[in-house]
């Protein structure tokens, strides 16, 4: 799924990385806890999350992710931004809530992950 | 490259807000190196969940990745508190993080259970009121 139906289905805002919006996503993680994300395995994925620190940044570097959906109409800080534009991500902001963001990126397609088994 | 190639990081403990930033680095220099992305994901994830545990319960630590033609060693040590029964610590869900923690994103006890889950190896030298030291190797 092309981030930019990312941005026309959850009807959100495009906060940093606005050039890169033809960017493809394979899977999506709709999650508050990061050490969670961290157990889940595809890359090119989105995040969506109600969380602004810099931690979901990093989390979302980590495993390699293309975006960042911030839902509940939650706006993060100028400096978690920067970090993000700075990683090469897009980030998007919805006012919709998280289990409709999730059930609408479903329902369009784009599949959950996986978690690695040990 | 038969020689080690040598990263150090002291690990801030007083700042949750800069935790992960030595992952970030290592995951560049990485990619500056020429490993595959799985490789780089695997060290840098590994690190990360280490760094951040340093942060939550030990007051900062070290961090020491050694890089190596075949394999690469994440060696994260703290004078923290130590771990009382490492068995426990291992299992997914346990935890001793405070809400507080929570409420940051962490402490959902899967930190420990990640970097076993993405290393090869892993060993935990611990002492209750002395500190931790954890051993990671990736195998290329």
């Amino acid at each position: 799924m092309k981030i930019r139906t990312i941005l026309e289905l959850l009807d959100a805002k495009v906060l940093c990385g606005e050039d890169k919006l033809d960017g493809a996503v394979h899977s999506a993680c709709g999650c508050d806890m990061m050490c969670d994300v961290l157990a889940f395995v595809k890359e090119q994925a989105v995040l969506v999350t109600g969380l602004c620190n810099p931690q979901v940044v990093r989390t979302a570097v980590m495993m390699d992710m293309r975006c960042i959906v911030f839902v509940r109409g939650k706006m993060p800080p100028a400096d978690v931004i920067a970090l993000a534009d700075d990683a090469g991500l897009v980030v998007l902001a919805t006012n919709e809530r998280m289990y409709t963001a999730c059930g609408k990126l479903y329902a369009n397609g784009l599949a959950g992950g996986e978690v690695i088994n040990e | 490259m038969s020689e080690c190639v040598n990263f150090h990081f002291d690990i801030d403990g007083d700042n949750f807000t800069s935790a992960g930033e030595a992952s970030v680095r290592i995951k560049k220099h990485l990619r500056d190196m020429g490993f595959s992305p799985e490789t780089i994901r695997r060290v840098s994830v590994a690190m990360y969940e280490g760094e951040i545990n340093m942060v939550i319960h030990a007051d900062g630590g070290s961090a020491d990745v050694n890089v190596y033609v075949d394999r690469i060693e994440i060696i994260l040590a703290d004078s923290g508190p130590g771990i009382s029964n490492i068995e426990l610590a291992m299992q997914e869900g346990y935890s001793t993080a405070p809400d507080n923690i929570r409420s940051l994103g962490f402490g959902a006890g899967m930190g420990l259970p990640n970097m076993k889950r993405y290393t090869d190896s892993m060993k935990i030298e611990s002492e209750v009121g002395k500190g931790t030291t954890i051993y990671m190797t990736v195998n290329v």
